[in-house]
C-alpha cells in the first residue's frame, strides 16, 4: 500500500479525475441548457386533478411543471396536516394551471397525497393568448360572428383562430408601418422647423409649408385609423366560452388568442408539427407580457446587428496592428508596451470597459455630437445617451486583442520564405504585405473575427451601461430615411436572459423561456467558436504542408 | 555600361516607394493605436475621478456697502446666486450680487408690523423660512422667493416676500411678554415654536392649524408647555420638524423630547464645554441629527443621538480642533453635511463632518463676520462684515470623498460606532451618503477567493494530467472541449448559477459535502482496483485514458451523493439542514451565497487556468523528462521533481490570469448573489464586488455627480488591479518562454 502510494499512481488518477470533473461539468451544463430549452416547445399534456383535502374538494387543470420531495417534518411545521400519511417524505407537484386573472397565484404545489384522481381528457384545450398567459379549459360554446355555433366546433374554432391572428397581424402591421411612418415623419417636421427657428430662418413662407406637409400627413393617417379600427372590429367579433378548472363559463375573446391546441389528443406527429411551429415564432415574433412570453426577435436582431456594426469596425484596426507588431515593429520598448497594452486590453474586466464608454464615448463623444449637430433635439439627446453605435465602439475596443492576436498567430505561420520571395522579386513591403501577407493570412483574420464576434454576442456588462434595453420599441433598421439609426437602443440576447431571469414579475413563468434563450445563444456562441477552431486547424496543417 | 531604367519607371517607382512609406507610417500609426486605446481607458478614468481629490476652493467674487447694516437680522441668496437679499427689522432688500450691476438694489420691500420687533429667527436654510418675534408674544413668518419667468425667451427673476401663515401676528406667548429669543420648525399642518421670553419664561410652543369648513380659513389652536433649565438660556435651537429641542445655558446643552406636545420631556443634559472652555454657539447639520458646538478655544465637536445602553443618548462623535479662539458661529449648508465656521476676525472655515476634513480655512473680509448664508446649491455665499456685504464663490463638489472616508471607518450619522458602510443613495434629499469602498474591495477579495479555492484545484490538475499524462489523441479532443468553456457567456453561468445551482445547493446542501469527501475516496478507490486487475486485461486500455474510465465513477458518485442527500438531512439534520444552520448553529444563511459563487465563478476561471497551465506544463522541454526518466525516476517523480518546477512560474502566470479574471467577473457576481455589501467571510452569505456595484449603481447615478465619480474610481480600482495581475503573469510568461528556448 505504501509502496503503492509513493509510486504515485494515485495522484495520477486523482489528476484524471479533476479532467473528467471539468468534461462532465462542461458537457452537463450544456446537456442542462439544451434540455431545458428544447423542451420549452413540446405540448406538454394537461391534466386534470381530482383534489381532496379534509372535508375540501377541488380540481385543478394544468400542466405538470416541476415535482419534488419535502420531508414530511417540514410540512408539518408549517402547519399542513397530511392525515394518516405514514411515510419520511411526501412528493408534490408544481403545476402551472394558467388561468392567470381568475385565479390567484398561476403556480400551485399540490401534495401527491391530496390527489384522489387524476385524467388527461382529449377535449381540455390550451388557449395561447396574447395577455395573461395561457388558458386552460373545456371548449363549449364557439361564437361567430357574435350568433353560437352548434357543431362542428373544434374544426370552426381552429378557422376563426386564425382568422382572429390574421386581423391582429394586419393592424400590427398597419400600425408599425404606414402610421409608424407618419410619426416618424411628423416629428422629423417638428426637428426641421426648430432646426431653422433656431438659425432664424424660419419664414412665415416655410412656415406655412411645413404645416401643409403636417395637414397632408395627419389626413392619411385620419385614413390609416379608420382602417384600423375597422381591422380591430372584425378581430373583435368572435370569442370561445370556455369552462374552466372552476366550473365556470368563462368568454374569451378571439383576438386575444392566438393558438388553440388539445395536447392531450395530439399524436407523436402533430406534436412534433407544433414543436417546430412553436420554435418558428420564438425565433420571429416579438416578446410579449414583458418580455416573460413570445419570441426573441428583436433580441436577436439587436445583438447581430451590434456585433457587425463592432465587426466593421475592429477588423481594420485589429488586422493593421496585428501587421504593425508582426511585421514593421522593431524590438524596442514600445512595442514591448503595446504587446503588455494587448495583453492587457483582454484582461481589463468588461464592466471597466462599459464605464470608459458610458463616459467617454456616450457622454463625452454623444455630448459634442449633440451640440454640434443637433442642437434642435435638445434638451432630448440623440447620440448623447446609450445606443447601438456606442455599444458597437466599446465591443470593439473590447475585442480588439483577440483580433490581434488571432491575426498575428496567423502571420507567423506564414514562412519567411515566401516574403523573401516576393522582396526578391522586387515588391516593396507594402506590396508584399497587401498582396501576399494578407490574402494568406485572411484565415487567420477570419479567425479573430468569428472569436471576437462569439465574445461580442455573450458580453452584458458594459452593453448594460452603453446601449441595452429591455424593451426596444423599435430596430435600429427600419423603413424610414435614414434606415440605419444609429442612435437607437437596441435588445440583446445576453441581456435579455438577465432581464427576464431576474429582473421580471413572474420568474417562474419565465423561466422556461429563459432556458430557451439560454440555449440560442450558447448554440451561436459554440458554433462560432467550433467554426473557428476548425478554420484554425485546417490553416496549421495548410502551413505546415507549405514548410516541408 | 550603366544603364539607367526608363523614366516612366521611375516615376511609378518612386510612387511606389511612397506608398510603401506611407503604409508603413500609417500601419505603424495603427499598431500604437492599441497603446493609446488603453492609455486612454486609464487617463479618462483617472480624469473623472480626479475632481472628487480636489480641495476646495473659496474667492470673493465682489462686495458692495449696505446703508442699513445695523439693522440687518439676515442675508441670504436665491438658487442661481445672482440675487441676494438682506431682512431688517422694517424692510427686505434685494440686490444684484453677481456682473455689472452688483450692488444695486432691485426691490427693496417695507415690512410693516403692528407691534415692536423684539427677536429674529430664521428656519433650517433648505426651508428658507424667516420669522420675526414681536414685544406681544407673537410672531410672524416671512419668506424671500423668487417668481421667475422668461419673457422673449430670458430668464427673469422677480423678487417677492411671502407671509406663508398670513400677516397679522400669531400669538405663541400665551401671557404676552415680549419674545426675546425662538426658534421654529413647521411640518404639514403645525408650527413649532421654542420661545424665550423677555421674563426668562422657556416654553415650548405647537400651533396647530385646522381648516374652517365655512370660511375655508386656516384657524391655529395654540398649546404651550414650559420647560425648566437651571441657568438663563443663551441659545435655542428647534430641529426643522419639532421633535427635539435644544437649549444653550452656561455652558450645558439641555435636549428636549418634544415630539408630542402632551409629553415634553428633558432627555439629556450634555456637559459639552471643554476643560478651561466655554461654549460659544451651535448649530444644527443639514438632516438635524447632529448638533454642532462651538467651544471658545476653537473646538468644534458633532454630537449626535447613538444607541447606548441607557438608550439613545447624545454622544459626542468627533472633533475639529481649530485652535482659533475667535470663533462665532457656525452655518451649515442645505443637503450635505458640510458646515462653515465664522470667527470676529473675518476668516471662513469650511468642514465636512463625514470625512472629518478641514475643506478650506482663510481669510476673506477684514472686520468681525457677522452674518452668513450659503446659497441653495452649495456655490457662492454671502458675508456680511460691518456695513460691506461680500459674496464669496465657493467651489465644493466633493467634500464628501477624503482618503479616510474611502478606507477607513467612519462613525455615521445614528451607528453605534465607526464601521465600514457603502449605502450611497437614499430617498431623501439630506441622506449623509456613506461611500466606503471597504465592504466591496472586500466582496471582491472574497468572491474571487471562493471562485479561486474551487477552481486551482481542478484546473492545475486537470492542466498537469492533459499535458503530462493524456494520450496525443484525447488531448485533441479534451483541450478544445474545455476552452469552449471559456467562450460560454458569463451572463448564462450566472442565470444557471442563480436559478438552477443556487435552489439546488439550498436543498441539496448534504449532497455538496458528501461529494466533497466521496469524490476523491472514490477516486482513490478506483485506482486501488485498477491496480489489482491483471496486467493482461489492464494492456488492452491504452495509457493516459484515466480520465475516461473515470467519467462514469464521477457521475455514478454524484448520483448517489445527490440521491443520499434528504435521507442523511433526515438522519442527520431533522430534516432540513437550512434551519438547522440558520437556529442551531446561528449562521446566516442566504440562498445565494458564496457557495454559490464559488462554484459559478470557479467554473468560469477553470478554462482561464487551464488553458494557460496546459501550455506551461505541455512545452516543458521533452528531453528534461526523459532524462529524469532514463534516470530511473518514475512518472510522478519526474512530473513534481522536474515538470513542475520548471513549469512553475507558467503555473503562477496561470492562477494570476484567473485571479485577474475572478477579480473584474460581473455578471456570475450579481447574479448568483444577493449584492449586498456586508462584511463577513460566511460560505453561506453573500457579497456585492466592485464590477456588480457599478453594474447596479451606474445607471441611477446623476452624471458628474460624486457618487458617479466614485463608481468611475471602483471602476479605476479594477483596472488597476487586473493591470497588475495581468502584467506580472506576462512577465513571467515571457520569462519562461525565454527560459525554455534556452533549454
Amino acid at each position: 500500500m505504501k509502496q503503492w502510494f509513493k509510486s504515485g499512481s494515485p495522484w495520477i488518477w486523482m489528476t484524471g479525475g479533476a479532467v473528467s470533473i471539468s468534461l462532465i461539468s462542461v458537457i452537463g451544463l450544456l446537456a442542462l441548457i439544451a434540455g431545458r430549452g428544447l423542451g420549452y416547445f413540446w405540448p406538454a399534456e394537461v391534466t386534470e386533478f381530482k383534489i381532496e383535502r379534509g372535508a375540501q374538494s377541488d380540481t385543478v387543470i394544468g400542466e405538470i411543471y416541476d415535482r419534488e420531495f419535502v420531508p414530511v417534518s417540514r410540512l408539518k411545521d408549517a402547519g399542513v396536516d397530511l392525515g394518516n400519511f405514514q411515510g419520511e417524505e411526501v412528493e408534490r407537484l408544481l403545476i402551472k394551471t394558467g388561468n392567470r386573472e381568475y385565479v390567484d397565484l398561476d403556480f400551485r404545489w399540490i401534495l401527491t397525497t391530496d390527489i384522489k384522481s387524476q385524467s388527461n381528457p382529449a377535449d381540455l384545450a390550451v388557449l395561447e393568448r396574447s395577455k395573461n398567459g395561457n388558458f386552460y379549459g373545456y371548449v363549449v360554446d364557439v361564437e361567430k360572428d357574435g350568433v353560437m355555433l352548434i357543431d362542428n366546433k373544434r374544426t370552426e374554432l381552429a378557422e376563426l383562430v386564425e382568422r382572429a391572428v390574421s386581423y391582429n397581424d394586419e393592424a400590427l402591421d398597419l400600425q408599425n408601418g404606414p402610421i409608424g411612418h407618419i410619426n416618424y415623419e411628423l416629428e422629423r417636421l417638428r426637428l426641421k422647423e426648430k432646426a431653422l427657428a433656431l438659425k432664424e430662418q424660419l419664414t412665415n413662407e416655410i412656415a406655412a409649408d411645413f404645416e401643409a406637409q403636417r395637414e397632408a400627413y395627419r389626413q392619411e393617417y385620419l385614413v390609416l385609423e379608420k382602417e384600423l379600427f375597422a381591422l380591430r372590429k372584425k378581430a373583435k367579433r368572435d370569442a370561445v366560452i370556455i369552462k374552466d378548472m372552476r366550473g365556470e363559463l368563462v368568454r374569451v375573446p378571439l383576438y386575444q388568442v392566438l393558438d388553440v391546441t388539445f395536447p392531450n389528443d395530439m399524436g407523436i406527429f402533430s406534436k412534433l408539427g407544433h414543436y417546430f411551429k412553436q420554435l418558428g415564432k420564438f425565433l420571429s415574433d416579438d416578446p410579449r407580457e414583458a418580455n416573460t412570453e413570445g419570441g426573441v426577435f428583436p433580441a436577436i436582431f439587436g445583438t447581430v446587428f451590434m456585433v457587425m456594426l463592432m465587426a466593421v469596425i475592429v477588423t481594420p484596426f485589429g488586422v493593421i496592428a496585428a501587421i504593425y507588431l508582426h511585421e514593421y515593429a522593431a524590438k524596442n520598448s514600445i512595442t514591448k508596451m503595446i504587446r503588455i497594452a494587448v495583453i492587457n486590453l483582454a484582461g481589463v474586466p468588461s464592466i471597466v470597459y462599459g464605464v470608459f464608454g458610458l463616459g467617454f464615448f456616450v457622454y463625452m463623444l454623444g455630448g459634442s455630437i449633440d451640440q454640434l449637430f443637433y442642437p434642435e433635439a435638445a434638451p432630448s439627446p440623440t447620440f448623447g445617451t446609450p445606443g447601438v453605435l456606442w455599444s458597437a465602439l466599446t465591443l470593439a475596443i473590447l475585442t480588439l486583442p483577440v483580433v490581434i492576436v488571432s491575426t498575428e498567430e496567423g502571420l507567423s505561420r506564414i514562412p519567411s520564405s515566401v516574403r523573401q520571395g516576393s522582396l526578391a522579386l522586387g515588391a516593396t513591403k507594402a506590396e508584399t504585405i497587401w498582396r501576399i501577407i494578407v490574402p494568406m493570412a485572411s484565415p487567420a483574420i477570419m479567425t479573430g473575427l468569428i472569436l471576437a464576434v462569439a465574445r461580442a454576442a455573450g458580453e452584458v456588462a458594459p452593453l448594460m451601461l452603453v446601449g441595452v434595453v429591455k424593451m426596444a420599441p423599435t430596430l435600429p433598421v427600419d423603413m424610414n430615411f435614414p434606415f440605419v439609426h444609429l442612435d437607437r437602443k437596441f435588445m440583446h440576447l445576453g441581456f435579455h436572459i438577465y432581464d427576464v431571469g431576474f429582473q421580471s414579475p413572474n420568474v417562474e413563468a419565465a423561466r422556461p423561456l429563459v432556458y430557451a434563450t439560454a440555449f440560442l445563444l450558447v448554440t451561436v456562441i459554440v458554433a462560432l467558436n467550433i467554426t473557428a477552431i476548425a478554420i484554425r486547424n485546417h490553416l496549421r496543417e495548410k502551413f505546415r504542408s507549405l514548410e516541408h | 555600361m550603366t544603364s539607367h531604367p526608363p523614366k516612366s519607371n521611375l516615376n511609378t517607382d518612386r510612387s511606389r516607394l511612397i506608398k510603401d512609406k506611407l503604409a508603413k507610417y500609417s500601419i505603424s500609426a495603427g499598431g500604437t493605436l492599441v497603446l493609446v486605446a488603453l492609455l486612454l481607458i486609464f487617463f479618462y478614468l483617472l480624469y473623472v475621478v480626479q475632481p472628487i481629490f480636489e480641495s476646495a476652493q473659496v474667492s470673493v467674487r465682489n462686495s458692495f456697502v449696505t446703508n442699513n447694516a445695523a439693522s440687518i437680522r439676515a442675508v441670504g441668496m436665491e438658487e442661481q446666486s445672482e440675487i441676494g437679499y438682506t431682512l431688517a427689522n422694517d424692510k427686505v432688500d434685494f440686490y444684484h450680487i453677481k456682473g455689472e450691476k452688483t450692488g444695486q438694489s432691485i426691490a427693496s420691500i417695507a415690512l410693516t408690523f403692528e407691534n415692536q420687533v423684539t427677536a429674529f429667527a430664521k428656519s433650517a436654510p433648505h426651508q428658507g423660512l424667516y420669522a420675526y418675534g414681536f414685544d406681544n408674544g407673537g410672531i410672524v413668518f416671512v419668506e424671500p422667493s423668487f417668481a421667475v419667468s422668461f419673457p422673449d425667451n430670458k430668464r427673469h427673476i422677480t423678487p417677492e416676500v411671502k407671509f406663508p401663515y398670513g400677516q397679522t401676528s400669531m400669538q405663541v406667548v400665551e401671557s404676552g411678554d415680549a419674545i426675546k429669543q425662538f426658534a421654529f420648525g413647521n411640518d404639514e399642518e403645525s408650527i413649532f415654536v421654542l420661545a424665550l421670553s423677555q421674563n426668562g419664561e422657556l416654553s415650548f410652543n405647537q400651533l396647530l392649524g385646522e381648516e374652517n369648513f365655512m370660511t375655508e380659513e386656516i384657524e391655529w389652536t395654540l398649546e404651550s408647555h414650559q420647560l425648566k433649565v437651571e441657568n438663563t438660556p443663551d441659545e435655542v435651537m428647534l430641529s426643522p420638524d419639532g421633535t427635539r429641542a435644544f437649549v444653550r445655558a452656561a455652558n450645558k446643552v439641555y435636549v428636549f423630547d418634544t415630539r408630542d406636545i402632551e409629553e415634553v420631556s428633558l432627555i439629556q443634559v450634555l456637559a459639552a464645554n471643554q476643560e478651561n472652555a466655554n461654549l460659544v454657539s451651535m448649530q444644527l447639520l443639514a438632516g438635524a441629527n447632529s448638533l454642532m458646538l462651538v467651544n471658545d478655544n476653537g473646538e468644534i465637536s458633532q454630537w449626535f443621538e447613538v444607541n447606548t445602553d441607557n438608550g439613545r443618548e447624545f454622544t459626542k462623535v468627533r472633533a475639529f480642533e481649530t485652535k482659533d479662539t475667535t470663533l462665532s458661529a457656525l452655518y451649515s449648508e442645505f443637503y450635505r453635511r458640510t458646515f462653515f465656521s465664522v470667527n470676529s476676525n473675518g476668516e471662513l472655515g469650511l468642514y465636512y463632518t463625514t470625512s472629518e476634513a478641514e475643506l478650506w480655512r482663510g481669510q476673506v473680509v477684514d472686520g468681525a463676520i457677522s452674518m452668513f448664508a450659503i446659497s441653495p446649491r452649495s456655490n457662492a455665499a454671502m458675508v456680511l462684515s460691518s456695513d460691506k456685504i461680500t459674496v464669496l464663490e465657493i467651489e465644493n463638489e466633493h467634500p464628501e470623498v477624503t482618503w479616510s472616508a474611502l478606507w477607513q471607518e467612519v462613525w455615521y450619522e445614528g451607528y453605534p460606532g465607526p464601521d465600514y458602510i457603502w449605502q450611497s443613495t437614499s430617498a431623501s434629499d439630506d441622506f449623509e451618503s456613506k461611500l466606503s469602498l471597504i465592504p466591496i474591495s472586500f466582496g471582491t477579495i472574497k468572491a474571487a477567493l471562493y471562485a479561486m479555492l474551487f477552481a486551482v484545484p481542478i484546473a492545475l490538475s486537470a492542466a498537469i494530467y492533459t499535458a503530462y499524462f493524456m494520450s496525443p489523441e484525447l488531448r485533441r479532443i479534451i483541450k478544445p472541449t474545455v476552452e469552449i468553456m471559456e467562450a460560454l457567456p458569463t451572463v448564462i453561468l450566472g442565470f444557471l448559477a442563480g436559478l438552477w445551482l443556487a435552489p439546488m445547493i439550498e436543498s441539496h446542501l448534504p449532497a455538496i459535502v458528501l461529494l466533497l469527501i466521496l469524490l476523491p475516496i472514490s477516486i482513490l478507490l478506483v485506482a486501488f482496483i485498477w491496480q489489482a486487475i491483471p496486467q493482461s486485461i489492464r494492456h488492452r486500455i491504452p495509457d493516459g485514458s484515466h480520465s475516461i474510465i473515470l467519467m462514469p465513477v464521477v457521475i455514478l458518485v454524484g448520483y448517489f451523493s445527490f440521491a443520499m442527500s434528504p435521507l442523511l438531512e433526515l438522519w442527520m439534520f431533522d430534516g432540513d439542514v437550512r434551519r438547522y444552520i440558520t437556529n442551531d448553529l446561528g449562521i446566516t444563511f442566504d440562498q445565494r451565497n458564496s457557495l454559490v459563487v464559488g462554484i459559478a465563478m470557479g467554473f468560469a476561471v477553470i478554462p482561464t487556468i487551464f488553458s494557460i497551465a496546459e501550455d506551461a506544463v505541455f512545452s516543458v522541454p521533452k528531453h528534461l523528462s526523459n532524462g529524469s526518466l532514463a534516470l530511473g525516476a518514475t512518472q510522478w517523480q519526474t512530473l513534481v521533481r522536474v515538470v513542475l518546477l520548471t513549469a512553475s512560474p507558467g503555473i503562477f502566470s496561470a492562477v494570476m490570469m484567473g485571479m485577474g479574471r475572478a477579480v473584474g467577473e460581473t455578471m456570475i457576481v450579481l447574479m448568483a448573489t444577493g449584492n449586498t455589501p456586508i462584511m463577513d467571510w460566511s460560505i453561506f452569505q453573500g457579497m456585492r464586488t466592485l464590477a456588480a456595484n457599478i453594474a447596479v449603481e451606474m445607471p441611477e447615478s446623476e452624471v458628474g455627480s460624486t457618487h458617479y465619480r466614485i463608481l468611475f474610481l471602483a471602476a479605476f480600482v479594477l483596472f488597476v488591479f487586473t493591470f497588475m495581475f495581468n502584467t506580472i503573469a506576462e512577465f513571467v510568461r515571457q520569462r519562461l518562454r525565454e527560459k525554455y528556448s534556452s533549454l
